[in-house]
C-alpha cells in the first residue's frame, strides 16, 4: 500500500474523472454482456474468422517490420542531424498520425493504383499492388510508421550522444556505435513503438478498405470482417470485437512491461 | 611499450572566443587549467573530434588529426579513427554491458578476437586495482569503482593520446586520494592532456601546467614554476596551497629546518625519501596561545603579512627553521586577534587536510 498523499485536489474534480473513466470501460462492458459465450469458440474459429485473423497477424507483423527498417534510421536521423527544412519535414512525416485513414488510402491509391504515380509505372513492369495483400501491408505501415517514429525519437533524445561518443573516442567505427551502444540503450523505447506500430496496423481499417478492399483471405482483415459481419451475423462481429480488445489490452501491458525497463 | 607520440594543436572557434595553441611532448603530461568558460572542454573535444573548430589543425606524431581552413573545410579524421581515449566527469559505462565486456570493448571494436579482447580486459582491470568487479554492471558499482574501470576501458582501447576532462570532480572526496594514486601510475610516460580544477592534480599528474583565460593560453610552464610563481589571474588563485617540502617521515613530512607536518599519507612515500605537504590556507587556524586539546600539526610562528582578499584575510607567517604558509583568516577573527606584522602566533594544521607526496 502507498502512504497516503495530500493530494490537493477539490472533490468536484473527481465528478468528470470518474465519469471520463466510466465513459471509456462502459463500451467494454456493454461488448462483453453481449458475447454469447456459448457459441464464441466456434464464432472464432469459423473460416472467414481464421482466415481474417491469419491474414492479420501476418500482414500486421510484416508491417511492424517494414516499420523497423523504415522508422528506426528516420528517428536517428531526426534526432542526431540538422539539415533545412528539418522541422517541417518532422511534421509532415508524422502527418498519417493525425489523417483521417480513409484520406491516406487515397492517396495511397493515387500512389501505387494502376493510374498512380508509382503505380503505373509499376503497371508496365507487370507489378499491381492496389488490392492486393501488399496493399494491405503499405496501407497498415503508412498509418503506423509515425508512432514507431515518435516513440523511438523521444527515447533518442532522452538518451542523449554521451555514450555514443565515448564509443567513437574508444574506436568503434559508426555501425558498431550503432548497433553497441545507441540501438541497445533505447530497446525500450524500440520494443514499446514496434509494439504500438503492430497494434495500429492491427486495428487498421480506413486506409485498408480503400486502398485495399475486402477481399476474403485477400485484404479483408479482422477488423474489415468485424465491419461487415456486424450486418450478417452481429454474434459473430461482437465474438471477434471481443478478440481484438484482449489484443489491445495485452498490448497495454506489453507497452508498460517494456517501458518499465527505463 | 605503448606507442606515446606528441601532440601539437592549434584551435580557433569564434563563436565561443577559443584561439589557442597546446603542444604536448611525447611521453608528457599536461594538466590545462582555468576557470568556467575558458575553452578547456571546447579544446578536448576538439583533439577528440567531437568539435569542429572554425579554423585550426592538429598533428599527433606524423599524423595529421584535422587541417581545417575558415568555414570549416579540409582534411578532417573522423572520431573513431584518432586513437584519442577521452575520459569525462562521469565514467559513462555502457550500462547495458558487463565491467569486462565495457574494457574488452575498445579492442573488440579494432577487431581484437573476443577471447583476446576478454583476457585483455582482465589486465587493465587489475592494472586500474578493479579485477574483482570483472563480472558485475554498472549499476552495481560505486562513483570510485565506476571511474577506475573507465580509465581500464580507456586505456584497453590502446590509445595514442589520453584526454581526461576533470575525471574525479563528481567523486566522493574520499576516494579521490586513491584514484588520483592510480591516475599517477597509468599516466606516466603516457602523452596525455587533463583537465582540472584541482592543483593537486596538477602537482601529481602533470609534468607542465597550461593555464587557460578568456579561450587563451594565459600562461605556461612547468608545474612547480607556475605554482611558484603564478602571473595569470587564475594561476595565481589555483597556486593558493601551501607546499611544505622535505624529507618523509612515517606519517607526514620533516621539513629542511626540522619541524614535522603530519598527514593523511594518501600517496604512500618510503621514510627518508624527498616528500612535499600541500594543505590549503583554510586548513590553518592562528592561536595566540597554545591551544587546548592534542591536534597533531602545532607549530610556533610569526606572522609577516597581512594581505586582504574579500571577506577573509590571507595571514602569511614565518615557521620554525625557515618554513612560510599561509593561514586563511576572517576580518572578525583578525581583529579579534589584533595580528599584526610581528605578532607571535600558533599555527595549527588539520592533519586530515593534509596530503604527502613524493617529490
Amino acid at each position: 500500500m502507498r502512504s497516503p498523499q495530500y493530494s490537493g485536489l477539490p472533490a468536484w474534480v473527481y465528478v468528470p474523472a470518474v465519469a471520463g473513466a466510466a465513459f471509456v470501460l462502459l463500451p467494454l462492458l456493454a461488448l462483453m454482456a453481449r458475447v454469447d459465450w456459448s457459441q464464441f469458440i466456434s464464432l472464432i474459429t469459423s473460416e472467414s474468422s481464421v482466415a481474417a485473423l491469419r491474414l492479420s497477424l501476418i500482414t500486421a507483423s510484416i508491417s511492424t517490420v517494414a516499420c523497423l527498417v523504415l522508422g528506426v534510421p528516420m528517428a536517428i536521423v531526426l534526432v542526431r542531424t540538422r539539415f533545412a527544412g528539418q522541422s517541417v519535414l518532422r511534421s509532415l512525416v508524422l502527418l498519417p498520425m493525425v489523417l483521417p485513414p480513409v484520406v491516406g488510402g487515397i492517396a495511397l491509391l493515387y500512389t501505387f493504383g494502376r493510374r498512380g504515380l508509382l503505380g503505373e509505372h509499376l503497371e508496365v513492369l507487370g507489378i499491381q499492388i492496389a488490392f492486393s495483400t501488399a496493399a494491405v501491408v503499405l496501407a497498415q505501415t503508412f498509418v503506423s510508421l509515425p508512432f514507431l517514429v515518435v516513440s523511438l525519437e523521444g527515447t533518442l533524445r532522452t538518451a542523449g550522444q554521451r555514450y555514443d561518443i565515448v564509443a567513437a573516442t574508444l574506436g568503434a567505427k559508426p555501425t558498431t556505435v550503432l548497433r553497441r551502444v545507441t540501438l541497445p540503450l533505447v530497446l525500450p523505447g524500440l520494443a514499446s513503438g514496434a509494439i504500438l506500430a503492430f497494434a495500429r496496423a492491427l486495428g487498421e481499417f480506413g486506409a485498408t478498405i480503400t486502398f485495399a478492399g475486402s477481399l476474403q483471405g485477400v485484404t479483408r482483415t479482422l477488423p474489415l470482417e468485424i465491419y461487415l459481419q456486424r450486418e450478417v451475423d452481429p454474434d459473430a462481429a461482437v465474438a471477434l470485437s471481443l478478440v481484438l480488445v484482449v489484443v489491445a489490452v495485452l498490448v497495454i501491458g506489453l507497452v508498460r512491461g517494456s517501458r518499465g525497463q527505463m | 611499450m605503448t606507442d606515446t607520440p606528441a601532440l601539437e594543436c592549434e584551435i580557433l572557434l569564434e563563436e565561443r572566443g577559443v584561439d589557442l595553441r597546446l603542444e604536448v611532448a611525447d611521453g608528457e603530461t599536461v594538466a590545462v587549467l582555468g576557470p568556467n568558460g575558458a575553452g578547456k572542454s571546447t579544446l578536448l573535444s576538439t583533439i577528440a573530434g567531437t568539435l569542429r573548430p572554425d579554423r585550426g589543425s592538429a598533428r599527433l606524431g606524423s599524423e595529421t588529426l584535422f587541417d581545417v581552413d575558415t568555414g570549416g573545410r579540409g582534411l578532417w579524421r573522423q572520431p573513431h579513427a584518432r586513437g584519442i581515449a577521452l575520459l569525462a566527469q562521469d565514467a559513462l559505462l555502457f550500462p547495458h554491458l558487463t565491467v569486462t565486456e565495457n574494457v574488452a570493448f575498445g579492442p573488440r571494436s579494432r577487431g581484437v578476437p573476443r577471447r583476446a579482447a576478454r583476457e585483455a580486459a582482465r589486465r587493465w582491470l587489475d592494472e586500474v586495482g578493479a579485477g574483482e568487479y570483472a563480472g558485475r554492471k554498472p549499476s552495481q558499482l560505486s562513483g570510485g569503482q565506476a571511474q577506475r574501470i573507465s580509465v581500464a576501458r580507456a586505456l584497453a582501447a590502446e590509445p595514442r593520446l589520453l584526454l581526461l576532462d576533470e575525471p574525479m570532480a563528481a567523486l566522493d572526496v574520499t576516494m579521490v586520494p586513491s584514484v588520483r594514486q592510480m591516475l599517477r601510475r597509468v599516466l606516466a610516460d603516457r602523452t596525455s592532456v587533463i583537465v582540472t580544477h584541482d592543483v593537486l592534480d596538477a602537482l601529481l599528474l602533470a609534468d607542465r601546467v597550461v593555464v587557460l583565460e578568456d579561450g587563451g593560453v594565459a600562461e605556461e610552464g612547468p608545474t612547480a614554476d607556475v605554482l611558484a610563481r603564478p602571473r595569470s589571474t587564475f594561476g595565481a588563485s589555483i597556486a593558493d596551497v601551501n607546499l611544505w617540502p622535505g624529507t618523509a617521515t612515517k606519517d607526514g613530512v620533516r621539513s629542511t629546518g626540522g619541524a614535522e607536518m603530519h598527514g593523511a599519507a594518501h600517496i604512500a612515500v618510503d621514510p627518508g625519501q624527498p616528500a612535499i605537504a600541500a594543505f590549503a590556507p583554510r586548513a590553518v587556524a592562528l592561536y595566540l596561545e597554545p591551544p587546548v586539546g592534542s591536534p597533531r600539526n602545532v607549530l610556533p610562528a610569526r606572522v609577516r603579512e597581512l594581505e586582504p582578499r574579500g571577506a577573509t584575510v590571507r595571514v602569511r607567517v614565518d615557521g620554525p627553521g625557515g618554513a612560510e604558509m599561509s593561514a586563511e583568516v576572517t576580518a572578525g577573527a583578525l581583529a579579534e586577534l589584533g595580528l599584526v606584522p610581528g605578532t607571535e602566533v600558533f599555527a595549527v594544521v588539520k592533519a586530515t587536510e593534509v596530503t604527502t607526496y613524493p617529490a
